[in-house]
């Protein structure tokens, strides 16, 4: 029996891979105030399940498709000057229940709703696990790759301009890495808490970091050791594992933000 | 020779018309003002001078050692970004520590380098964006409303810092600005624009010309109508800038 063949070792390596690919995309979802970009591209991925499993397509194929849909759609009406949140939170929901409803409508295919929406983790394949990680490798390395030119699109728009630097094409690169972060946490933290491993890990590194770059490594550090934390727990006190993670991170969101308050007094 | 030199320039975006007809040369060492109302091509103009936006007809004449340093209209900066002002400053240049160091000198803010962008107040943020124009030791500085929002010693400060920019390096600045008081006080020449240039000449002269009153009224000025200048068009019935609504405001 190999290291891999436990399920649990299985399970906190997925969570690890997702945190570390979560981190720097979710520290740029912080920056530039894209919260609901996070949210509506998540909650799309469960249509994408819908139609993987009507298609007979692979899951992680089919929620990249309809999440990149998802994360060009509301980049193209982010852009106008009015405000968007309204029709954003129209598509965000809409997106979810259509899925629902979707999925409902497969005969023949018994699904556990419940494992796309709130994740299986503990279920994790071997194939799974390197679908994860290879998926994570992208998504950093392409983020690694535009580091710099994303960092001065997030600044401003006019210093991008300025530099030479097209931001719609930086936001594109951050779109695509949403679209396949989405598909890769699908499965661990699940549709509707997949936003939470975005935000919450960056969030909690920002009042400890005094550089973009610590900022993502925090990040990373805070969302895999929530994971490999809220694991624990979730195995010795037999709560549902994907909820549990998000819970530790919150904590360590809590604990930074009183730590900062506390040492500025 | 001038630094640049705009030769009858027009600019239209589409089939609107923003600039017509303007001549402009800048040399060496000038304080210019360019006042106007808004959607007057202030910013078209300085675009012009840049190169981002090409002329429907006329010619742009740059010196061939220009370099231009540009500060934007403020920018606004979330506070979600960890990041210090040096690593700002050099993170769009890859400009070395040393002459980081100076552009912050020169802008006067030495002692901020180290200080996080999201800590600024908005006068500080300000020379900031001015110690970025100055990285590439520019021979002309141009400023789009780069007092916008700072109260008035705020922005009194900062044209006496531009002033010092000016003494120390003899660069030409060119500002936009609606603070007529503040920016004509210290400026060499000033242009009036709206679509096409008004009347220029010292802030005197443009500050006692019909035109000018019309845009802005009688308040920022003062002076009577004693000086002359020469007016490079006549207005007629088909003018189609509406003087009296503007001034208004």
């Amino acid at each position: 029996m190999s290291l891999l063949d436990d399920f649990m070792v299985r399970a906190i390596l997925a969570g690890i891979g997702v945190a570390i690919a979560a981190a720097p995309l979710g520290s740029f979802v912080v920056w530039r105030r894209m919260v609901y970009f996070g949210d509506a591209t998540a909650h799309a991925s469960i249509l994408g399940v819908a139609l993987s499993l009507a298609l007979e397509l692979s899951v992680f194929l089919g929620v990249v498709m309809v999440a990149l849909a998802m994360a060009i759609a509301v980049t193209l009406l982010s852009r106008r000057e009015y405000a968007m949140e309204i029709l954003l939170g129209v598509l965000s929901y809409s997106a979810l229940a259509f899925g629902l409803v979707a999925v409902s409508f497969i005969s023949g295919v018994r699904i556990d709703l419940m494992a796309y929406l709130f994740g299986d983790i503990l279920a994790v394949s071997q194939a799974d696990l390197a679908v994860i990680w290879l998926g994570a490798l992208a998504v950093v390395g392409l983020i690694a790759y535009r580091w710099k030119a994303l960092l001065i699109s997030t600044l401003s728009e006019e210093l991008a301009h300025a530099n030479k630097i097209d931001p719609k094409r930086e936001q594109l690169i951050l779109t695509l890495t949403l679209a396949i972060t989405v598909a890769l946490a699908i499965k661990v933290v699940g549709a509707l808490l997949i936003a939470a491993m975005l935000i919450i890990p960056a969030a909690a590194a920002r009042p400890i970091s005094r550089t973009p770059e610590m900022m993502a490594v925090l990040a990373a550090l805070i969302g895999a050791s929530s994971a490999l934390i809220g694991l624990c727990l979730a195995y010795v006190i037999d709560t549902p594992a994907g909820p549990s993670i998000v819970c530790v991170a919150a904590f360590s969101f809590a604990a930074t933000n009183l730590v900062s308050l506390a040492s500025k007094r | 020779m001038s630094l640049i030199e705009l030769k009858n320039l027009s600019v239209a975006y589409g089939s609107n018309v923003v600039l017509r007809n303007v001549s402009l040369a800048i040399s060496q060492g000038e304080i210019l003002t360019i006042v106007g109302p808004n959607g007057s091509g202030k910013t078209t103009l300085f675009r012009a001078l840049i190169g981002s936006v090409n002329p429907a007809s006329g010619r742009i004449t740059r010196k061939s050692d220009l370099n231009i340093g540009y500060v934007p209209q403020r920018l606004h900066i979330g506070t979600t970004l960890p990041i210090t002002v040096e690593r700002f400053l050099r993170i769009q240049r890859n400009s070395s520590w040393q002459s980081c160091v100076q552009a912050l000198e020169k802008a006067g803010i030495r002692e901020l380098a180290q200080k996080q962008v999201s800590d600024l107040s908005g006068g500080q943020f300000q020379r900031v964006m001015l110690a970025s124009a100055l990285l590439t030791q520019p021979n002309l500085l141009l400023l789009d409303e780069a007092t916008q929002g700072l109260d008035q010693p705020g922005s009194a400060d900062f044209y006496r810092q531009i002033e010092k920019v000016r003494k120390e390096t003899n660069c030409a600045v060119v500002m936009i600005s609606h603070e007529l008081h503040v920016v004509m006080s210290a400026s060499d020449r000033v242009i009036c624009l709206n679509g096409h240039i008004c009347c220029q000449g010292t802030p005197e002269i443009v500050t006692s010309d019909p035109e000018y009153r019309a845009l802005f009224g009688t308040g920022t000025g003062g002076q009577l109508a004693l000086y002359r200048h020469h007016h490079d068009h006549v207005h007629d019935e088909n003018c189609d800038h509406d003087h009296s609504k503007i001034s208004e405001q």
